[in-house]
């Protein structure tokens, strides 16, 4: 049993991992635009077919696909918000949001005319042996996701606090008008924030195939959506609340798969933003906004 | 002054009189023997995305909230009068009439459930919520394959509202067009309104922001429930799937395209909406990226200098003012 | 008993004390003023009155009525109308609609009349349209019934606003920099229209202003406000002339 239980736990450490990943695209792109870019999942599954294309069809080695699929997102990314959402910058919330709602479907129905609605078959790029501490057994794949997901947040949160871009982007997502009055380049940033954002869900894309091993057009929405969920769960806005906000719906996730019901843990996910945004709308770590009337 | 009080009936009038010039309409098309199967086949269907987009445009054009969860209600409607008519045996006038009365207070109560909460939460916020409650519904009317025999989907609903009886499906229609029309030109209809465009100045005079916003949100939710019931009983098996985020999108799509607090635009957009792609059968996959393009462009221009420029040319901002007439109500 | 009480009024925002101690005591009929530099609290004040922000401490009555706790919405019933330092209207209904959402509360039928437009619907909508016109009319905005109200030039904007107010039937209106924006023609007109309303609904009237001429033409009483504390108070000439009143605008 307790073996059981743990072995949950890190299966949801796994999954949760993957959620945090995108988590943080979401929550950066929220802090600096103080918009829900809707379409964030989708790059997930943007990279997922660019991966697949470099390897089964390009046939180049894996540490270039995976180099590609990164810079083909971030260049997605940047590309969705220069082109659809940096026209809306003092655009009512909801025009932004159905504008991003338009994103994610044109991203799907570009790919489904593509690729076509049947599924690809993938297979796993990570080829480690699993490891065995006494009667508990931890495949490669959860390895290798949670390094790369501890190492790509170590990585973020030194960007984040000790660089000069790093600085300039907690600045515009304080105050957009201050930070280009102080001379930071706003437009720059925010283009930046697109791009490391989508970098990371690429990374999860990775990550997320090689554990469900296909891909289909809308593959990118229902992690997307969840990581959403860890996102607002941990408080938007907050970096280290994105991380444990994944980790935590992760965990959530796989002990109701395991424990209530398969059918329902859907379900319960989405159950779980809707106590949080009652119980506590701004999330564990983040603040409380108030209108200045 | 007193030409801009006669105009208000006259306005009823004119929308009561083009609702039964439809209806002539569609009845010479079909006695006349001018429509073929594949067209009246899609009589109900038109109908029922009528119902849908003006309902859903109650919330998002008029009270200024995102909801992805329509197609939710609609399950809910379909659902629960499904359930009703497959399992009871009484003449098919009552029964029908009974499905209709559930199909909307079931959802009316969904409405008011979901919305309590979700109706505290800041507008982004709010539309993830609706979605995230329309995939719950989802899931548990799979889970609840007892009674709803799960993701099979239940069948045999006796067809009560296929394209046979469009003259029963035209009047409910009609009445819930017409109902919603009324409402957004009316006491209700100015608070819903002054919500959207300012919240805080709407408590200020006295009106509680919170009650117009579920008020908007149960009448939106009650008619699609009709619509769903509509809806079950013109196909006759209704399954989980065909409720899930792409049919609310779909509804969005006709309300962003029709103009969001145009009523008339709703409709002609879910016409036009409804019968396009039965024009353009085989391009499917095409339609929605036509459709994600159309949203896109839509906003931007909506919000673009391009538009206020065209606005200062007179000829084309009467052409607007025409196209956003009914929001004004006195305009 | 004075027809406004506030007593003791204070409010902190983690460790500052943005307003603190706020007394005030309005009579019907009174036109007082509320003045100070940028910052010091005078907005709100009008959000604590309006049961925007909750007050940390103090009472307000009107009528005898406690208003603390209430929401803004109930405020408003009891008898508060307010407008916005930067203007709030219903922007996309005509300013007719603006008039008549404000009338809400009291003129009321129900949803079932308003979705089948019943006889006593139309009935009571004239009423309501008579109400609203003759609203607009005591701010000369009759002509502009059918405009949308964002395509008003701003100074109307800002009597709408005010007009909006007023039509909430209120016993103490605030107007908020009522006369911000406005050239000094429009601003001798508004100090015209304020004084009338006051004289014509025998409400209680409370403004903030930063335009003295404004507040010297027509304020009977004032209040100023600085760092959230009130460093004079009286009749205006004699607070304008105040040392401390000057050293809080000009600095030592």
């Amino acid at each position: 049993m307790l073996i059981s239980i743990l072995e949950q736990l890190i299966n949801g450490l796994r999954t949760g991992s993957i959620y945090a990943l995108i988590a943080l695209g979401y929550t950066m792109v929220y802090g600096i635009a103080k918009m829900i870019n809707f379409a964030h999942g989708d790059i997930i599954m943007v990279g997922a077919y660019t991966l697949y294309i470099g390897i089964a069809l390009l046939n180049l080695s894996i540490p270039i696909s995976i180099l590609l699929t990164v810079i083909v997102c971030s260049v997605v990314g940047v590309a969705v918000e220069k082109i659809a959402y940096k026209p809306l910058r003092n655009a009512p919330p909801l025009a932004v949001l159905i504008t991003a709602i338009g994103v994610s479907y044109f991203l799907q129905s570009v790919s489904l005319l593509i690729f076509k609605a049947t599924p690809i078959p993938f297979n796993s790029v990570i080829n480690l042996q699993s490891v065995k501490f006494g009667s508990l057994n931890i495949s490669g794949i959860t390895i290798v996701t949670l390094i790369v997901t501890t190492i790509s947040m170590i990585i973020l949160t030194l960007f984040i606090n000790k660089t000069k871009a790093g600085t300039a982007m907690r600045a515009v997502s304080e105050d957009k008008g201050a930070a280009q009055l102080v001379g930071i380049n706003v437009n720059k940033t925010i283009s930046m924030t697109f791009a490391i954002g989508s970098a990371l869900a690429a990374l999860a894309g990775i990550l997320y195939i090689c554990q469900y091993q296909t891909l289909k057009p809308t593959m990118g929405a229902l992690p997307g959506i969840k990581a959403f969920v860890a996102a607002v769960l941990g408080g938007i806005g907050s970096i280290p609340g994105a991380m444990l906000g994944g980790i935590v719906l992760g965990i959530i996730e796989s002990l109701s798969k395991a424990y209530i019901s398969t059918e329902l843990s859907d379900a319960i996910v989405f159950g779980v933003l809707v106590v949080v945004l009652l119980v506590k709308p701004s999330g564990i770590l983040g603040k409380k906004q108030n209108e200045k009337v | 002054m007193e030409k801009l009080f006669q105009k208000f009936d006259k306005k009823e009038i004119r929308n009561v009189a083009i609702l039964v010039i439809g209806y002539i309409f569609i009845t010479i098309l079909i006695k006349g023997g001018f429509l073929n199967r594949q067209y009246t086949s899609l009589l109900v269907p038109i109908a029922v995305n009528i119902m849908l987009a003006v309902s859903l445009n109650l919330v998002t054009g008029f009270l200024g909230e995102l909801s992805l969860g329509h197609a939710c209600f609609m399950s809910i409607g379909a659902y629960s009068s499904a359930i009703f008519t497959v399992n009871t045996n009484l003449p098919a006038i009552l029964q029908f009439i009974i499905a209709l009365v559930i199909g909307g207070i079931m959802a009316a109560i969904f409405g008011f459930l979901i919305g309590v909460p979700v109706l505290r939460l800041r507008g982004d916020y709010l539309a993830i919520v609706t979605l995230g409650f329309g995939e719950i519904i989802k899931s548990v009317l799979i889970a609840m394959s007892g009674i709803t025999n799960g993701a099979k989907g239940l069948s045999k609903i006796p067809l009560y509202s296929n394209y046979k009886n469009y003259t029963v499906v035209y009047i409910i229609m009609a009445i819930t067009v017409l109902m919603i029309t009324n409402l957004v030109k009316s006491r209700d209809g100015r608070a819903i309104c002054a919500v959207r465009d300012n919240d805080i100045a709407t408590e200020s005079i006295g009106i509680k922001v919170s009650s117009y916003k579920i008020r908007a949100f149960v009448i939106s939710a009650f008619f699609a429930g009709i619509a769903g019931v509509l809806y079950a009983h013109n196909v006759g098996i209704i399954k989980p799937t065909t409720f899930d985020y792409n049919q609310s999108i779909e509804i969005l799509v006709i309300v962003v395209l029709g103009g969001m607090g145009s009523i008339q635009g709703s409709v002609i957009a879910a016409i036009i909406l409804t019968v396009l792609p039965e024009l353009l059968r085989g391009a499917d996959n095409y339609r929605m990226l036509l459709y994600s393009i159309a949203l896109i462009l839509i906003m931007i221009f909506n919000h673009s200098k391009i538009k206020e420029g065209l606005m200062e040319n007179r000829t084309l901002s009467k052409l607007f003012q025409k196209k956003g007439g009914v929001e004004n109500g006195t305009s | 008993m004075a027809l406004l009480e506030v007593k003791n009024l204070s409010i902190s925002f983690g460790g500052l004390r943005a307003v603190d101690d706020f007394n005030i005591s309005i009579e019907q009929n009174q036109l007082y003023g509320l003045i100070g530099p940028n910052g010091a609290g005078k907005t709100t004040i009008f959000n604590l009155l309006t049961g925007v922000y909750r007050p940390t401490e103090g009472s307000i009555e009107l009528n005898g009525v406690s208003l603390v706790g209430k929401t803004a919405s109930e405020i408003c019933k009891e008898g508060f109308a307010r407008t916005f330092q930067n203007i709030r209207l219903f922007n996309r209904l005509t300013v007719l609609d603006n008039i008549k959402t404000a009338l809400h509360n009291q003129v009321k039928y129900s949803l079932i009349d308003s979705m089948l437009h019943t006889s006593k619907y139309k009935k009571l909508e004239k009423e309501m349209n008579e109400r609203a016109i003759n609203i607009l009319k005591e701010f000369d905005l009759d002509k502009e019934a059918s405009v949308i109200s964002e395509n008003l030039p701003y100074g109307k904007q800002r009597k709408l606003e005010i007009a909006r107010a007023l039509a909430t039937n209120p016993k103490v209106l605030l107007l908020d920099e009522p006369a911000a924006g406005m050239n000094p023609t429009e601003t001798l007109e508004l100090m015209d229209t304020i004084r009338n309303i006051r004289d014509k609904f025998h409400i209680a009237i409370l403004l903030i202003e930063h335009d003295m001429n404004l507040v010297l033409g027509i304020c009977e009483e004032l209040v100023v406000l600085d760092y959230g504390r009130v460093i004079a108070k009286g009749l205006p000439l004699d607070v304008v002339n105040d040392p401390t009143v000057i050293t809080a605008y000009i600095g030592d």
